[in-house]
């Protein structure tokens, strides 16, 4: 059987199921991204809080999710979250056992990650926006939540697109490890073919090729973001 | 002067400002959010305290030891080897030649592009499918082990983004630098290690302190095609027992290998800039 027809459609061709594992983790990674993203805006805002018991508590999150490996926050997302879960089922008088959906461990475990991350990126974007801008905003009368939702976001999103993008390509790849958990994803749909199959290479080989080819397309889409952002932007 | 004596008294007093407000709302939340966590640390080592059973620790606490090794040797090993590697593929990436800035440019995109754990598949699982030519050139013996697949898959890893590294610090010292040194008679080779050298590793410790911590936590992969790191230990312990401890302790050492790099690195990196500080 020729490798063509081991990666197409037809039939013995595991070209569905792969598809299927792109589909997978092309959602994971867009399912994480808005979580990511708010979480890690708001961590960014505690770090440079005045009140310093704020700082503390944001910097602990960043500390423990960045010192933590993915796969280990992913095990322990996963794993930890079913024992707590069964415990608490026990406590409401459930006995019965409680499956945890690796999709949805998947999303939390790689959203924490990405956010703390993103906190830093969010930070030093913060950081390029002048205080006069703040004080412009009040100066005309708008409350702190209009402030920053009309004046001071669309700028930062344009300071920190640069620093996002890359956090998505990172996250496009850090969901690979969910195939760890048992999740259809690209990883475990092309080790499922490999396996049967016994053309390792092959299916590892085009497992690397879609991250390679998501990659590519999402740059493609990044980059029509970021002209769109500078339209709007001032000229300098 | 009686009228403005008059008016001072029946004028309002200004009243001082008054005292800032104890509990404010941004205070409350953030004790809040500092007891949850606090809560959090506490409930953990409380578990850990309870679930203490020095068997189990008399057990895998040698294992885990060992597993750490592993862990450290995989890695810093990989990153010297990546590091070797990585000068002809900056160099290649700031050729003028377009053959070989081409081929240091696709070897960089894969390997910046594709997962760490597709690369360490491919290496592991996928060279076997060409065991009898891998074996016809005598490199079996090389492929057959996991933690040495897994070392090459790190070492081919960081050099990519060693070389990106690389590349940016050595491109941003600025080229009246080696204009400056060519007018003094200095060669190029000399010019690049004591004048253009010293002054990118400085821009590059940085990065080569997130590149370290990096590969450390993606060291955890290894795990997945059977190498006993740290994180297969882990693994193993937790299969074993279904005790969650196991995973909390393996959290622990992490963090704390994650924390101590980061604090040897900012120390190197105020060490290193005494001189720029004013």
């Amino acid at each position: 059987m020729g490798s063509i027809a081991l990666l197409g459609f037809g039939e013995g061709g595991w070209g569905t199921s792969i598809a299927g594992g792109i589909l997978v983790t092309v959602s994971l990674a867009l399912a994480t991204l808005p979580v990511g993203l708010l979480i890690g805006f708001f961590v960014a805002l505690g770090k440079q809080a005045e009140e310093p018991s704020i700082r503390l508590a944001a910097n602990m999150y960043t500390t423990i999710f960045r010192g933590l490996p993915e796969l280990l926050t992913l095990f322990l997302v996963y794993f930890g979250a079913q024992i707590g879960i069964q415990k608490l089922g026990v406590m409401l008088g459930y006995a019965g056992t409680i499956e945890i959906n690796s999709f949805l461990a998947g999303m939390f475990a790689m959203g924490a990650v990405f956010s703390s991350y993103a906190s830093e990126v969010f930070l030093s974007a913060f950081r390029a926006i002048p205080r006069g801008q703040y004080e412009g905003g009040y100066a005309i009368g708008l409350s702190y939540g209009q402030t920053m939702w009309k004046v001071i976001l669309p700028q930062l999103i344009r300071v920190a697109l640069p620093g996002l993008s890359n956090l998505w390509m990172i996250l496009l790849k850090d969901t690979a490890l969910v195939s760890a958990i048992g999740l259809a994803d690209i990883l475990r749909q092309t080790g499922v073919a490999a396996r049967v199959t016994k053309h390792t290479f092959l299916f590892y080989g085009t497992a690397c090729l879609i991250y390679l080819v998501l990659a590519i397309l999402s740059s493609f889409v990044i980059g029509a973001i970021e002209k769109r952002t500078k339209a709007s932007g001032v000229r300098r | 002067m009686t009228e403005s004596f008059l008016n001072a008294r029946t004028a309002v007093v200004a009243r001082p400002p008054a005292p800032p407000k104890r509990w404010t709302k941004a205070r409350i939340i953030g004790h809040l959010l500092v007891a949850v966590w606090a809560a959090l640390i506490i409930g953990i080592i409380l578990d850990l305290y309870f679930a203490w059973d020095i068997v189990l620790i008399q057990t895998y606490g040698p294992k885990y030891w060992q597993g750490l090794v592993t862990t450290l040797t995989i890695v810093f090993s990989g990153i010297l080897f990546g590091a070797v590697l990585s000068i002809p593929v900056a160099f290649g990436r700031m050729s003028k030649n377009r053959i070989a800035s081409g081929i240091a440019y696709a070897y960089v995109y894969f390997f910046r592009g594709t997962p760490l754990i597709a690369q360490v598949f491919l290496m592991y699982y996928g060279i076997s499918e060409f065991r009898t030519e891998v074996e016809a050139i005598g490199l079996w013996w090389f492929f057959r082990e996991a933690w040495y697949c897994g070392f090459l898959a790190f070492a081919l890893n960081t050099a990519a983004y060693q070389a990106e590294i690389l590349r940016g610090a050595i491109q941003s010292v600025p080229l009246g630098q080696w204009e400056g040194a060519a007018s003094l008679g200095i060669s190029k080779f000399v010019t690049f290690r004591k004048v253009i050298l010293p002054q990118a590793l400085i821009v590059a410790l940085r990065p080569y302190g997130n590149e370290v911590i990096l590969m450390i936590k993606g060291s955890a992969i290894v795990a997945l095609i059977t190498v006993y790191d740290l994180m297969g230990y882990t693994k193993l312990a937790y299969s074993r027992t279904f005790d969650f401890q196991a995973y909390l302790w393996a959290a622990i050492i992490y963090l704390l290998l994650v924390e101590v790099l980061r604090h040897i690195w900012d120390w190197m990196e105020r060490r290193i800039t005494r001189h720029l500080i004013r």
